[in-house]
């Protein structure tokens, strides 16, 4: 029987210690009427051998594209070590740490996890994940409105540079809880937040202003000019950042006067594969003196009966399985196994990795905007500074349809912009990382110039 | 047995309230409620000048196992809260009818404090509770 | 140097310039088109090590964890079962990794034929319409769940349901999603033989409940037997029925939620599915729901349409409570699950349920032989059970947690402490289908000796564990310093 150990005497001789005669007779305490018939659509169970043949029929059916989409996901070199030492079950096959003792070796690599994300932002700390960077942007404008006690209302601002689909998730996350999320525009010219929107659209007496750096059509904003504002208005900020441009880009903790309050991101640039959208993790840092209104788990350094080092989650009071209703989230599983693979990655790259990752990837896009900048029918929609994506804008054909010619060319060839963003006309947004060559670029360049010109 | 002074008044909550003589009343949780809750390690206190209906939300207490809130036991406005625990919450643990206190309200009507609880109506309260 | 021993982070290995140069990138030159007032000014305090130090330390460190693969783990309500390897090689093949989340539906079928197939499966087994993959984890599952239910009675014009009603003994997840849907939380009590509270639960009922949130098997480890009655009594009064998955694992393929009167259901394939639990995460939450809830399900679905699978977005669904994460979910979880599944097959499905019962009654029965107290004594276990240890606690001073500690000491992980509340000094035990009857034996033999040990002297209990790599830990002092990170100034 597959995963079960049972022999048949074992069987006999547990039934007859229970008492019973059957396995069924410990079912008896369930209405007859409820029990299940035939699970006639699930099929018969295969031998791993057959499995694995499937699976890798599947897999074939996946094809290997060059991926030149990032929008939120993006392709780097992982380390072969990562997911050689992720895999181990000791950290694979453990639950939560809730028994610290006897769960050293997870609760050490979340606190080492939280010290180097603390670092990384310029931060104080960090908790021990949420889902991805986008529902950590919900969560965090949750925390914003409880931190903010001063704010007059639940309002956050949330520029619409941000990622669309963050967007999307903060609706659905704080739909319910009557938060107000307003809408900063994006100036078509600049590809950045227009300043004077901040105060226009009511920072005063907003919970916080959310800040993207890079943001989703790949401009670098007035970070410091933002966070000021919004400060001056009494508003909170949240950052929503790349990690691996932190290596190029002033940390969040940096930006303008006092630093962004709170941070957040996607962490799967750090090690963890792009896996058709997750497991991934979202990370949220930020300021000691708001650590209590953090979601999520927190490991802290103590002390053992003997006075040796050791490591406890901690600040649990806020949680729900103590707080319950009054919880500061509801999360409970989180990205663990994820984050183990992003300190990994962290730790083996160290700053140097991390900036000789974020110097290529800059000038790999900045390489290929000037190429395609060269090509009659296309155009850089935004010529200002930009960290690993940018968009270009297409003179002819419909973006859609040369989305599935360079398909045809075994390329993804970036995201299109118009469905969220009509202002931006007929759009691509395209990204370039360290895994790119220049052979990658060209080939690129040399397909689009045959699908626009025809 | 935890301790129950007699010259105080208590709440269901597990709070003691002590009258004072500017018409002031000291608010903190019983021996009975820090024994429940264990060390304590942080208390987020009341915000002094807001004015709280009784049985609000105005503080918390926070122990490893637990969050407590604590309540207005009468309708009043926040005068003063206890600085020394913001370094010190195991105050509450070791004295928590003296240097544990937690804040002082002035009540809109002090006769509502007549509906709280003696001590013996709170040592029966708590006894029940136990059962 | 014992292997414990060395107590360093891995920036205590680090020296200035070293770096596991094979996995760097070559040097690149320094940009020169980023403004200053955007650059970073100083490096951040990440380790520099090689990539030796950095194997060495984490596989040490790994070595400190208790884990399913190195320990029986009979942690109640967790599903603490053996994660098949090949879910985990198969779900890694590179193909699958390498998949972009917004890649086209033509760039590649073979996931999206998976992920299609096991909606449908997961709908059958749990006798729901339609399930979505798309929250992250059982709590998510529980927000999108109740999300849907808001839904429902919104588009029916009926805002005055303000209320979800919870059994006391419930997961904490289960009050804090429904306050994050923005209802009240009423609390239902449960009767002495475990079942909730028939009275209690018809005057809590009105034109105010908007739902009642069930595990059932219940969080006290026994069947709710009232189940239909339930149902009709929430329906009655207009309200939902929101079944949380958290102990499937003891009735699947033998009682389906859909058949005990759920509208809306979430499951923890990190749990009936085996997917590995990680130190924490991540798992899934996959929501299946009822005809009357299909408009609401959350995005992304797949759909098999004309020979082609493809993603139901917000266009196809308007209705929709929306996104739970940026893309489709944790792919990478939900592909291990269905290589479970396509394993097990019908008949292993039905087997899950059957001998996570057995073994969970047969533990049960020698542990009460033993002389253990049970919390519910009248009771069959479903997957799980409770023992109250109020006894040994008056006899000998020893606490359920220092029971648990000891356990630590003899290789095995502690149950769950503490949970329900309602019943004292209680463990929480759940030892699944996958262990042996010898290793039950054997759990057996060491709670007889543990409380041989507390008899006798209860200071090796209070003081355990003795043998792990730390003792007992300063929860206090974590919570008072909140020492939360390294620093190069302050290590």
């Amino acid at each position: 029987m597959p995963f079960i150990p049972h022999t048949e005497p074992d069987v006999r001789e547990m039934l007859a210690a229970i008492g019973v005669e059957a396995i069924d007779e410990l079912f008896d305490e369930i209405a007859p009427e409820l029990r299940t018939g035939q699970l006639d659509a699930i099929p018969e169970g295969l031998p791993e051998m057959a499995v694995t043949r499937l699976m890798h029929e599947r897999a074939r059916a996946e094809g290997d594209m060059l991926c030149m989409t990032g929008a939120g996901a993006y392709p780097h070199h992982i380390p072969q070590a990562i997911w050689q030492l992720v895999g181990r079950g000791e950290y694979y096959s453990a639950y939560t740490p809730y028994q610290a003792e006897a769960s050293q070796g997870t609760l050490q690599v979340t606190y080492e996890f939280q010290s180097m994300m603390a670092a990384l932002t310029a931060t104080e700390v960090a908790n021990a994940s949420l889902y991805d960077g986008a529902s950590a942007l919900g969560e965090a404008t949750l925390m914003a409105v409880r931190a903010n006690r001063k704010a007059k209302s639940k309002r956050i601002l949330l520029p619409r540079s941000v990622h669309p689909r963050y967007r999307a998730v903060a609706g659905t996350v704080v739909g319910n809880q009557g938060l107000e999320l307003v809408e900063l525009p994006l100036d078509v010219e600049t590809g950045r937040t227009p300043l004077e929107s901040v105060d226009s659209a009511g920072a005063e007496g907003a919970a916080a202003v959310v800040v993207p750096q890079p943001n989703f059509p790949g401009c670098l904003e007035d970070v410091d000019a933002l966070v000021d504002r919004a400060h001056a208005a009494g508003a909170l900020v949240i950052a929503v950042v790349n990690p691996t441009s932190l290596a190029l880009l002033r940390p969040p903790g940096e930006w303008g006067e006092r630093g962004a309050d709170i941070v957040v991101g996607e962490g799967q640039p750090l090690g963890i594969p792009l896996s058709a959208g997750g497991p991934y993790f979202g990370f949220l840092c930020t300021r000691k003196a708001m650590a209590r209104q953090m979601p999520g788990r927190v490991v802290g350094r103590t002390v053992d009966t003997q006075g040796r080092t050791g490591y406890v989650m901690t600040l649990r009071a806020r949680e729900q399985d103590i707080r319950r209703s009054k919880a500061t989230s509801n999360i409970c599983t989180n990205q663990g196994l994820m984050v183990t693979a992003a300190t990994l990655y962290m730790a083996l790259m160290g700053a140097e990795g991390l900036e000789r990752v974020a110097r290529h990837s800059h000038a790999g896009a900045v390489a290929l905007r000037a190429a395609l900048a060269e090509l009659d029918g296309v155009e850089p929609v935004f010529d200002g500074p930009l960290f690993h994506e940018f968009a270009v804008r297409l003179d002819g054909p419909p973006v859609a349809e040369v989305l599935d010619g360079l398909a045809a060319r075994g390329i993804l060839g970036g995201f299109a912009l118009e469905p969220d963003y009509p202002e931006l006309g007929n759009s691509l947004l395209l990204c370039t990382t360290e895994l790119h060559t220049e052979a990658d670029r060209a080939a690129y360049v040399k397909a689009l110039r045959e699908l626009v010109a025809g | 047995m935890s301790e129950v002074p007699n010259d105080l008044k208590y709440t269901r909550e597990h709070e003691w309230v002590r009258s004072e003589d500017d018409g002031t009343c000291v608010i903190g949780i019983t021996d009975h409620a820090q024994a429940e809750l264990g060390d304590l390690v942080f208390v987020e206190p009341p915000e002094v000048g807001t004015s709280f209906g009784a049985g609000d939300a105005v503080a918390v207490v926070e122990s490893v196992k637990a969050a407590s809130d604590i309540y207005a036991p009468v309708a009043g406005e926040i005068v003063e809260a206890n600085d020394s625990l913001a370094d010190s919450p195991e105050l509450i643990n070791s004295d928590p009818y003296g240097e544990g206190w937690i804040y002082r309200l002035r009540p809109e009507s002090p006769d509502d404090l007549a509906d709280l609880l003696d001590a013996d109506a709170y040592q029966e309260f708590v006894e029940a509770d136990s059962d | 140097m014992g292997l414990h021993e060395t107590g360093k982070v891995i920036f205590d290995y680090g020296r200035e310039g070293r770096a596991a140069g094979a996995q760097l990138p070559p040097p690149a030159p320094e940009p020169s088109d980023l403004p200053d007032t955007l650059r970073r000014r100083g490096r951040p305090a990440l380790p520099e090590v090689s990539e030796l130090q950095a194997v060495r330390h984490y596989t040490r460190l790994s070595q400190k964890n208790f884990s399913i693969d190195t320990n029986f783990y009979p942690l109640g309500s967790c599903t603490m079962k053996h994660n098949p390897r090949a879910c985990n090689a198969l779900a890694m093949l590179p193909q699958f990794l390498g998949r972009h989340p917004l890649a086209p539906p033509g760039a590649g079928q073979g996931f999206l034929a998976c992920m299609h197939e096991l909606q449908e499966i997961l709908a059958e087994v749990t006798g729901m319409r339609r399930v979505s993959l798309a929250p992250a984890a059982g709590a998510q599952g529980e927000f999108a769940g109740v999300s849907m239910i808001r839904a429902y009675h919104d588009a029916r014009g009926d805002h005055e349901r303000t209320e979800i009603l919870v059994p006391d003994a419930a997961h904490g997840t289960n009050p804090a999603s429904a306050v994050m849907c923005g209802y009240r939380v009423r609390e239902l009590p449960t009767d002495r033989n475990g079942d909730v509270d028939l009275d209690a639960l018809r005057a809590a009922v009105g034109p105010q409940t908007a739902g009642i949130m069930l595990t059932n098997p219940s969080t006290v480890g026994v069947f709710e037997r009232h189940i239909s009655e339930i149902a009709t009594i929430v329906h009655d009064a207009g309200g939902l029925l929101y079944y949380d998955g958290a102990n499937l694992n003891a009735i699947l393929g033998k009682v389906r939620p859909g058949d005990m009167g759920f509208d809306v259901i979430h499951l923890n394939l990190h749990k009936t599915f085996s997917t590995p639990h990680g130190g924490g995460g991540p798992g899934a939450g996959p929501v299946g729901v009822r005809e009357t809830l299909l408009p609401y399900l959350p995005i992304p679905i797949v759909t098999h349409e004309g020979g082609r699978y493809r993603w139901l977005e917000e266009a196809d669904c308007p209705h929709s409570i929306g996104r739970m994460t940026a893309f489709a979910g944790n792919a990478g979880v939900l592909l291990r699950a269905y290589v479970y599944i396509r394993m097990l097959g019908q008949e292993g499905m039905v087997r899950v349920g059957e001998y996570s019962t057995l073994n969970a009654n047969y533990l049960m029965h020698r542990l009460q032989a033993e002389g253990f107290e049970l919390a519910f004594p009248r009771r069959r276990a479903s997957h799980e059970f409770i023992v109250t240890l109020k006894r040994e606690h008056d006899a000998y001073g020893g606490t359920a947690m220092d029971f648990a500690k000891r356990m630590l000491d003899y290789g095995v992980h502690a149950p769950t402490m503490y949970f329900p509340l309602l019943v004292p000094e209680c463990l929480l035990i759940e030892p699944t289908e996958t262990e042996t009857r010898e290793e039950i034996d054997a759990f057996v033999d060491i709670l007889v000796a543990i409380r041989e040990e507390a008899s006798r002297d209860p200071e090796i209990l209070h003081e355990a564990p003795h043998t792990l790599p730390v003792r007992r830990l300063d929860e206090v002092r974590a919570a008072k310093e909140l020492h939360l990170r390294w620093s190069p100034e302050t290590g």
